[in-house]
């Protein structure tokens, strides 16, 4: 491509600063993906990894059927568990439409002994959208294919 | 000029046969985006089923993410034509970059606003400073940087080159917003859609989004070829086609 040296220079200081800067936010960004975590899983948190911080968000879905409410004020204790741990949780608010069994949560607060006292309760949704009807349906299918499963390994001896 | 560009490409650089094709183009891309627009919306609002998760709060989606497309689709259109502003000068690349910043700001906000209103009911915040939020913050403040950097200057053309150098080196923030879902632990949730793979939507909600991509896509080209039309105009205001066109306005 023929261009002339002014153009060149022009094109090749641009190229070279452009790369350069983004050469640095890179550096920053793969920096900071070490300690920029938005939250803390219940095992992360019982492995250590929290202790550092007074206050800090967890991370996890609410296990199902632990959710307990207090009858006479807003207070509500249940428990967030990830893959490898479970966590106690005590909560005195409101809480978002979404909060529910198996619901991802993130909840800001400290621990207190082995219980953690969080005062703001957020409720994470996934990616996924589909009409109600179309969740069922893939539920009962999901119930159907288990209750077929277990009667094929019933029948094998 | 290099030879492999073609000579209608480098025509359409010149200001005048913009100014006449961005004329033509606008009603066209305007009729269009309203068209889409209207057909995106009633299937979103109307047509589409309620999701069983967050029932019909959901359908805010078919502004919200359109316009977050559409923050970052801008910001790439005006990094690429301030590369090419800086590096060949072309009065038309200053013209497309510079008139596309407060086109992408107002993205950059929709997104920004849209999402707030629709955090507040479902996660229970209206604001968190997760990696997605804050970058599509840094976004919108890139934007204003470069409108204000440009108008910061004296002369116009100086200011726009020192912008497109800002729009270039923020461009390196367009796939963090994308990946920060990736990237990080984050309460934005990861992407629905995606062009390779498969998305997790059912086709009667994907339709209504992609109609609303479309709508948003040919508002911003009507909106940029008429932001261009009254830049240009200014900017070749000495020029004898200018003074003919005024003339013959003036005529009418």
């Amino acid at each position: 491509m023929p261009m002339n040296p002014t153009r060149k220079r022009r094109l090749t200081l641009v190229i070279v600063i452009a790369v350069a800067a983004m050469l640095a936010v890179s550096l920053v960004v793969y920096a900071l993906q070490q300690n920029m975590n938005y939250l803390f899983t219940p095992s992360q948190v019982q492995s250590g990894q929290a202790t550092q911080y007074k206050t800090f968000r967890l991370g996890g879905m609410v296990k199902a059927g632990s959710i307990q409410r207090s009858k006479d004020s807003l207070q509500v204790t249940f428990t967030v568990v990830d893959a490898g741990g479970a966590m106690p949780v005590e909560y005195t608010g409101i809480l978002p439409d979404l909060f529910r069994d198996n619901q991802s949560v993130i909840a800001t607060g400290h621990m207190d002994g082995a219980r953690f006292v969080a005062t703001e309760v957020l409720a994470k949704h996934d990616e996924t959208y589909m009409p109600k009807e179309l969740k069922e349906a893939m539920a009962k299918a999901h119930a159907d294919a288990k209750v077929k499963e277990a009667a094929a390994q019933d029948k094998s001896p | 000029m290099a030879k492999w560009i073609p000579l209608w490409l480098h025509k359409l650089g010149s200001p005048p046969t913009f100014y006449r094709f961005a004329g033509a183009v606008r009603p066209w891309a305007m009729g269009l985006a309203l068209l889409f627009g209207v057909i995106g919306l009633y299937g979103g609002l109307v047509l589409a089923p309620p999701d069983y998760q967050q029932g019909d709060a959901y359908r805010i989606i078919f502004i919200h993410v359109p316009s977050a497309w559409m923050s970052m689709f801008v910001y790439a259109v005006m990094g690429v034509s301030g590369f090419i502003a800086l590096v060949w000068r072309l009065k038309l690349a200053e013209v497309v970059a510079m008139e596309s910043a407060p086109i992408g700001a107002a993205f950059a906000f929709i997104t920004l606003a849209t999402g707030s209103l629709w955090g507040k009911p479902m996660w229970g915040t209206w604001w968190t400073w997760d990696a997605r939020l804050t970058s599509e913050l840094v976004l919108l403040f890139l934007y204003l940087g470069v409108i204000g950097l440009y108008h910061a200057f004296e002369d116009r053309r100086q200011g726009a080159r020192a912008a497109s150098f800002l729009a270039i080196i923020g461009v390196i923030n367009v796939p963090i917003v994308h990946y920060s879902v990736v990237w990080w632990n984050t309460l934005h949730q990861g992407s629905t859609v995606s062009i390779f793979g498969h998305s997790k939507m059912p086709w009667e909600m994907l339709w209504p989004l992609l109609a609303m991509t479309l709508a948003t896509k040919c508002y911003y080209a009507a909106s940029l070829c008429r932001r261009a039309r009254t830049d240009i105009l200014a900017l070749e205001s000495g020029k004898d086609w200018v003074r003919e066109i005024a003339q013959a306005e003036a005529a009418r």
